[in-house]
């Protein structure tokens, strides 16, 4: 059981940070380009995706064996299509404000390639419970990127957080920011740092090999 | 067939693949009809809602409403959605006196159709509020037009006699001028000119001030908008 458990728990984190489907598989750009303008449209956009992932790897992984091989792939956007109008009903009448600013970006849920390929690649070879914590993992992640870059943005671009103002009047807006070049600005810089870090893990690890080997020969 | 399929994927009937897929659009379906039912009311009295709050707005001192539609030479309260209408909606106060008119007006803007509400008084000739209900204006920009409090008070006491006019900014002068937005003169100059479209379609059909309908059954004035 120990050993379940430290599986389910890698397959949650690996889709969080070491396999994070916007900063290192660079997935799923067109929502994260586009409604990243402010942190709760980001945010909003998240949790439509975190819902349709996990409903349907959840379902996908259920169902694996009833569906036939030929017919997966349709098989797959029809269980995915149906999680995305759900979401875009329950927003339009929870929250009509954000569903306005998310206009056809939500139904576009459905074209996100990183959902489809995680029921492809995961949740139809693996147990319910896996596929679940796959999905909740890859949703995270796609959400912190989401978020960081919805924050990042509002911050320079409004000079707000959740639309609350964080500068006071003075504050000059760096528009550009919430206009579609600042998002490519930023997660172009935020790509530049994820590989930057990954590069100096690596040189790091280099180092301490060359260094116990070093130690060993002498 | 893709090189990645597993080796052992085994022939099945085409039969059964599509009654696998019917019976997955079948469960589908009826899915979304379920939760098209569920939100549907929260979906249209939150429309209602938006209308409403929209109308007192533009018209202040209005507590009660009532939609009117320009039929053969007049207008005449109604309750009912018909398609392609050109509904007003009639503010009036508590006792059911007259207020003012909220217009529906849309026109091109700078990226789309800017649909936007104002309310009009007909014996002073003049524009009380705006209210932009739809937009697609760029981020931080164009969609000034309703987050710059300046521009949205330029038309709180705006003559539309003759018409109205844009000026820039910090030349207003007469009652019937606008001051646009450093920055968004396309999308605010869009504005005035569906408000001024908008009143020339409507100055022909509005009765004499004084004649106006009187306000119908304002019990159930909430309920109209539907």
């Amino acid at each position: 059981m120990a050993r379940n458990e430290h599986e389910a728990y890698e397959t949650f984190i690996k889709g969080i940070w070491r396999d994070n489907p916007v900063f290192v598989q660079v997935l799923g750009m067109c929502p994260m380009l586009a409604v990243t303008n402010s942190a709760i449209n980001a945010v909003a956009m998240g949790g439509a995706t975190l819902f349709v992932l996990v409903g349907s790897s959840f379902l996908v992984a259920s169902f694996k064996q009833w569906i036939p091989k030929q017919v997966r792939i349709s098989g797959f956007i029809i269980i995915i299509a149906t999680f995305v109008t759900v979401a875009d009903y329950t927003l339009l009448a929870l929250v009509p404000k954000v569903h306005k600013e998310l206009g056809a970006f939500i139904p576009l849920i459905v074209a996100n390639c990183m959902i489809l390929g995680r029921q492809e690649a995961f949740a139809s070879r693996n147990t319910v419970r896996l596929a679940v914590m796959d999905a909740l993992g890859t949703s995270g992640g796609f959400m912190v990127a989401l978020f960081s870059l919805g924050a990042i943005r509002e911050i320079l671009g409004n000079g707000s957080l959740f639309g609350v103002d964080l500068f006071g009047e003075h504050f000059e807006p760096w528009v550009i920011m919430i206009l579609p070049p600042g998002g490519f600005l930023t997660l172009g810089l935020i790509l530049l740092f994820f590989n930057w870090v990954t590069q100096q893990k690596d040189k790091f690890i280099e180092q301490v090999a060359e260094a116990e080997r070093v130690a060993s020969d002498g | 067939m893709s090189p990645d399929k597993p080796p052992e994927a085994p022939a099945v009937s085409s039969t059964r693949l599509v009654l696998t897929l019917a019976l997955a659009g079948l469960v589908s379906g009826v899915a979304i009809i379920g939760i098209y039912e569920v939100t549907l009311p929260t979906i249209t009295a939150n429309k209602a809602r938006e209308l409403r709050e929209a109308v007192f707005k533009v018209v202040p001192g209005v507590t009660q409403m009532q939609k009117l539609v320009y039929k053969n030479g007049e207008l005449v309260p109604t309750t009912v959605t018909e398609k392609d209408e050109q509904p007003v909606y009639g503010g009036y106060d508590a006792d059911g006196s007259f207020i003012g008119y909220a217009i529906p007006g849309a026109g091109p803007g700078f990226q789309d159709i800017i649909g936007l509400l104002y309310g009009y008084k007909p014996d002073q000739k003049v524009v009380t509020g705006m209210e932009i209900l739809e937009n697609r204006e760029t981020p931080g920009l164009g969609d000034k037009i309703y987050k710059d409090a300046e521009f949205v008070a330029n038309f709180k006491a705006l003559s539309v006699e003759p018409e109205i006019i844009p000026v820039k900014k910090g030349k207003k002068s007469l009652p019937n001028e606008v001051d646009v937005i450093t920055g968004a003169t396309i999308s605010s100059k869009a504005v005035v000119r569906i408000i001024n479209e908008t009143h020339t379609t409507w100055s022909t059909r509005l009765p004499q001030p004084g004649s106006e309908p009187l306000m119908t059954k304002p019990e159930q004035a909430a309920d109209e908008t539907k």
